[in-house]
């Protein structure tokens, strides 16, 4: 009873089978845990009232044997996605007091499978960002530190309130979303599991869009299986968004069959270039051995476009923003900045709302979409995002998945990076071509840097195939045996 | 026909461009599943998609889809196969999500025709450049507060086909004509009830002038024009505005400009200052649209017969002139009735007598009740009836109006009402005879007149009929005066 | 590309966003670093290459025309900054 923030999802739920806690006792931990967790500013807003309400719902149906596969379960929403009557701010200060009338689908069906709902988590201001610290709410700090050094770290971005509260046991999973890496680093820098699923897989709708090609909502979980249950609730087709994908979910966690004799690991060689790190490096190439210990072959693969993945990002990404984020003008929710005219409201209400990586974006985006540079900038970024496509299907031929290290480092303090866009922007190195192309993507927390900071491995499969990304990477996580816990514990020990 | 503009230093050609916002007849919005009702109370018909809530995503409506395929079909179109939905990015207030989805480089439909059915009886064809769909804009209201605008968005994401002309058109006149066929076209298929005064139909107008023979000029665009009659003032005054401004030694600018009908003059629109970059770019929120071969071709089946197939067909099928043909087939419900009083009943009557009576007395009957064809008080079969009371004899043709009238009044059969008034026609050459006989009788001195001046005849039919009530048969009443009157002059 | 001071006013004022005097140098500094970094792209030969703008493998689906949403006018209107009388309420536009 004393540690019901140790146990992971799926020993909660064989916990609350057994009727060994009730969901209302689990809950409670975790209320407890995010309200010692408040240091970390991982949440934006909790909400005690509606867990205990959901909980108390779960208790009932595990009462009458009507258990679902997630009842009782608590869960941090990253405050990207709308939940109805909760206040929903994208991190931003344009939200200000946006009460949605709608709950996002992918929310929608953790709430049916009857997980409950702990709060809102910090993120970069509209997902931009790779440290959560371009919130309008304040720095997420990581609940890990440099042993010796008492400066507070980033958790990664953008989902990093999600990835702290994970990691802090202030949450026993949570939902982020995925537009250049925002799931996957921030897991990697937690030492947790993050999972975006392929572009299609969970349901847009309802999610504040920041890059609609390119955004993809995951689950953040301590372990894979986890992360495997999670994704099982979250994902399914959804009519209501237009790219959603009509195929059935299968059951994930049946995946983890702990089988990769045969399989072949691709590691892509471009990954090495430009000065890699050597600890990463070395992590990379112990991650290959685990693998191939395990009965599984790694070969060396070529993604020749991959140095041009990030640049096409940047143009494609701030692109669609840019026109996503028009939407934000004072006039039907959020903040107005009072002026004299329309159009004076427009700048003022958007000069105020937005912060400065946002207004940097939307302001390349227009750029790069405005008369005379389309063709140039966006429809190249287009055109090179095809030829990415066309690198993935190549190795794809050959391999069963891609091995290659989740980010260049380990995370890093706040405040630093701050000043450079671009040294920012290289923290997506090795996780945005996911994106463009939309591939499943899982990383796995494999070991720690030299400074003793958790670092990631990322498995990449072919599209809709999450269940191979989820079985190689439980072998990964088998073998790595990262049980390292960050310094700062919200939940009980 | 000469439509060209005298001014003070000679001819002008003017050139203009339509294009068209037709609304899609359709329950629900292009994106969304709200309705699409006119004249429901503000922000009623609006869901979170509309207003472009955060996380709001659209699907597109089939129907509307098929609308806007219909409708190329009928202008004669070619229909992409493949079209993508882009994003035209601008700030407006009744613009909530800040762009408006339309289609900009792959529209669904490419070039088609329209035919103009000229006064004189004469075609002319006007290019179809392309008819893309869209979504409409909310409304702004500006005169409600004294400080503020109000922004309804019922409207916003309602179906639209914006339909593109070329500039083929030369005059106020073809520019009325091109609108109202194209409305005309619209409403047969079903796609757009072309109801001008409900903004369901608008036009955006390109107008340019040129001396005879020189390069197109530099246009202006009137925008949102909703009547034909503001489409002909428009570029009447904004042609005659630009031969003044280049005749003075002035340039003309390219601008968009708003007709004020109240002073009948075109004026810049000063909210468009900020020259415009829409920034198109394919809405990632959405996939190419993809349509079937068998798909179009199944909605090919279900094409009506349109006005120029109509049109064709009146003429050579009930030998009708085609200037009298274009009123008939403007509307598929005028041309259905007329077809009905043409042939029901088993019964094939005189197509002509037909379309007299269609055009002439009911249209007028109509006008003067203010009904469209629709509520007309009497069935095309009642109308069709009658005409066969007189072809048979049973009724003289000026009986036949008086009896028209009070069908139209009553709404009874003509049998019934002729029955009742005892107006059957009197065929019976004796009591015929007798009347002449009488009224030869009463008039000497005009017959005498008759062999110098015949127009005297004339006089005695009228004896006759008045003798007779109306109901003698005129042809047998002609031909006894004819002949007693050669034997007694 | 080196976005001038101009240039970015101009950007500023198409995506309504008010810029300060001030902010005009620095930004044209960092959007220029930006761009000059995106321009590697110039390098990749593109030239037979369809541009990918989404990579759902799909058709676009449609719906059926039904009304499934609106006539809830208070869910519209609750969270905007100002309305009146049902209206969306703005500072005056003049056309």
């Amino acid at each position: 009873m004393s540690r019901l923030t140790e146990l992971t999802i799926a020993e909660a739920r064989t916990g609350l089978g057994a009727k060994q806690f009730s969901a209302r006792e689990l809950a409670e931990a975790y209320i407890a845990a995010m309200e010692r967790a408040r240091p970390l500013n991982a949440y934006i807003t909790e909400t005690p009232e509606i867990a205990l309400d959901m909980a108390a719902a779960s208790d009932a149906r595990i009462a009458k044997g009507e258990t679902r596969p997630l009842d009782g379960i608590p869960i941090a929403v990253k405050d990207l996605f709308c939940t109805k009557g909760v206040l929903t701010t994208a991190a931003s200060h344009i939200l200000d007091g946006f009460h949605p009338p709608y709950e996002s689908a992918v929310t929608e069906k953790l709430w049916q499978a009857g997980a409950v709902m702990l709060g809102k988590t910090n993120l970069d201001e509209f997902a931009m960002g790779s440290s959560t610290t371009t919130s309008y709410h304040k720095p997420t700090e990581n609940p890990w530190r440099k042993p010796g050094d008492n400066r507070p770290l980033v958790p990664g971005g953008s989902s990093g309130g999600s990835a702290a509260a994970v990691a802090s046991h202030a949450a026993l999973g949570a939902t982020g979303t995925d537009t250049g890496g925002s799931i996957r680093q921030p897991a990697s820098f937690c030492g947790i599991v993050g999972l975006k699923p392929t572009y299609g897989r969970c349901s847009r709708w309802g999610v504040v869009a920041y890059a609609s090609s390119l955004d993809h909502p995951g689950p953040i979980a301590r372990n894979v299986r986890d992360a495997a249950i999670l994704l099982g609730a979250m994902a399914g087709h959804d009519p209501r968004d237009s790219t959603s994908a009509a195929l059935p979910v299968p059951d994930f966690e049946k995946a983890l069959t702990g089988n990769v004799r045969g399989l072949r690991i691709g590691l892509p060689k471009e990954y090495r270039a430009d000065g890699m790190p050597a600890e990463i490096e070395a992590l990379w190439q112990q991650g290959a051995q685990w693998l191939r210990e395990a009965g599984a072959e790694p070969v060396e693969v070529s993604l020749p476009m991959t140095k041009y993945a990030l640049a096409a990002y940047y143009i494609i990404a701030p692109a669609e923003a840019s026109s996503n984020l028009a939407r934000y003008d004072g006039v039907k929710y959020g903040l107005r900045v009072a002026g004299d005219s329309l159009d004076e409201m427009y700048e003022l209400t958007r000069a105020e709302g937005f912060g400065a990586e946002v207004k940097r974006r939307v302001l390349i985006g227009t750029y790069v979409l405005s008369a005379g540079y389309y063709d140039a900038y966006y429809l190249k970024a287009q055109k090179v995002r095809a030829l990415i496509a066309r690198d993935f299907a190549a190795a794809f031929e050959n391999v069963d998945c891609l091995l290659t290290p989740t980010a260049p480092s380990a995370a890093f303090a706040i405040g630093e990076k701050q000043n450079d866009p671009i040294a920012m922007y290289l923290n997506d190195v090795f996780t945005v071509p996911a994106n463009l192309v939309g591939l499943p993507a899982l990383s796995v927390p494999a070991g720690l840097s030299a400074d003793g900071l958790p670092l990631g491995l990322q498995i990449v499969g072919r599209a809709f195939n999450e269940e191979m990304v989820l079985r190689v990477g439980d072998v990964l996580e088998r073998a790595a045996q990262f049980t390292h816990r960050p310094s700062f514990i919200a939940g009980e020990r | 026909m000469s439509s060209l503009i005298e001014g003070r230093t000679g001819k002008w050609e003017v050139v203009i461009g339509l294009e068209t916002h037709a609304q899609i007849i359709a329950k629900s919005k292009l994106f969304s599943g709200a309705a699409t009702a006119f004249g429901a109370e503000p922000n009623t018909q609006v869901s979170p998609i509309d207003a472009a809530f955060p996380g709001m995503l659209p699907v597109i409506n089939r129907h509307c889809v098929e609308q806007a395929v219909k409708t190329g079909l009928g202008l004669d179109a070619e229909i992409n196969r493949e079209s993508v939905f882009a994003r035209k990015n601008y700030f407006y207030p009744d613009l909530p999500a800040g762009y408006q989805i339309s289609q900009y480089e792959l529209p669904i439909v490419g070039r088609g025709k329209l035919t103009l059915d000229m006064p004189d009886g004469s075609t002319r064809e006007v290019g179809i450049t392309r008819l893309h769909l869209e979504q409409d804009a909310g409304k702004s209201l500006h005169d409600q507060h004294p400080t503020q605008t109000y922004v309804d968005l019922n409207r916003a994401g309602i179906g639209l086909m914006e339909i593109v002309s070329e500039p083929d058109l030369r005059s106020a006149e073809e520019a009325g004509i091109y609108v109202r066929k194209l409305r005309s076209i619209l409403r047969y298929l079903g796609t757009c009830d072309g109801n001008m005064e409900e903004g369901s139909l608008r036009c955006d107008c390109n107008v340019s002038v040129r001396r005879l023979g020189e390069p197109l000029g530099t246009r202006c665009e009137i925008k949102n024009l909703n009547s034909v009659r503001f489409v002909m003032q428009a570029i009447e005054v904004e042609a005659r505005r630009q031969i003044e401004l280049i005749e003075a030694g002035g340039a003309v600018e390219q601008q968009t400009r708003l007709f004020d009908s109240a002073r009948g003059e075109t004026r810049p629109m000063r909210s468009k200052e900020h020259a415009h970059d829409y920034r198109y770019f394919p809405d990632p929120d959405l996939l190419p649209l993809v349509l079937d071969e068998a798909w179009i071709e199944a909605l090919r089946a279900q094409l009506p017969e349109l006005p120029d197939a109509k049109k064709a067909r009146f003429v050579a099928e009930y030998g009708l002139r085609p200037e009298d043909t274009d009123v008939l087939v403007a509307e598929r419900a005028t041309a259905e009735y007329f077809e009905r009083v043409a042939r029901s009943n088993g019964k094939s009557r005189d197509a002509k007598a037909a379309a007299y009576w269609v055009i002439g007395d009911l249209f007028g009957a109509l006008n003067k009740q203010g009904r469209g064809i629709e509520e007309a008080p009497i069935t095309p079969e009642q109308l069709g009836a009658l005409l066969d009371l007189i072809a048979d004899g049973t009724i003289s043709g000026r009986i036949a109006k008086d009896v028209f009238a009070e069908m139209i009044e009553t709404g009874i059969d003509a049998a019934a009402i002729v029955e009742k008034k005892g107006l059957r026609q009197m065929s019976d050459t004796g009591a015929i005879e007798a009347a002449v006989d009488a009224a030869l009788a009463a008039h000497p001195a005009q017959v005498a007149q008759y062999h110098a001046n015949p127009k005297v005849l004339g006089f005695f039919v009228g004896q006759v009929m008045k003798a007779t009530g109306g109901k003698a048969n005129p042809a047998l009443v002609n031909e006894l005066l004819k002949r007693k009157l050669v034997q007694s002059s | 590309m080196a976005l001038d001071k101009a240039a970015v006013a101009h950007i500023a004022a198409l995506a309504r966003i008010r810029l300060k005097e001030a902010e005009l140098e620095p930004l044209a500094a960092e959007l220029s670093q930006i761009l000059t970094w995106v321009e590697q792209l110039a390098e990749v030969d593109t030239a037979d290459v369809a541009p990918m703008t989404s990579v759902a493998a799909m058709r676009l689906p449609m719906r059926e025309d039904e009304v499934t949403d609106g006539d809830r006018r208070d869910d519209i209107l609750r969270n905007a900054p100002q309305s009146a009388r049902g209206f969306f309420a703005v500072p005056k536009v003049v056309e």
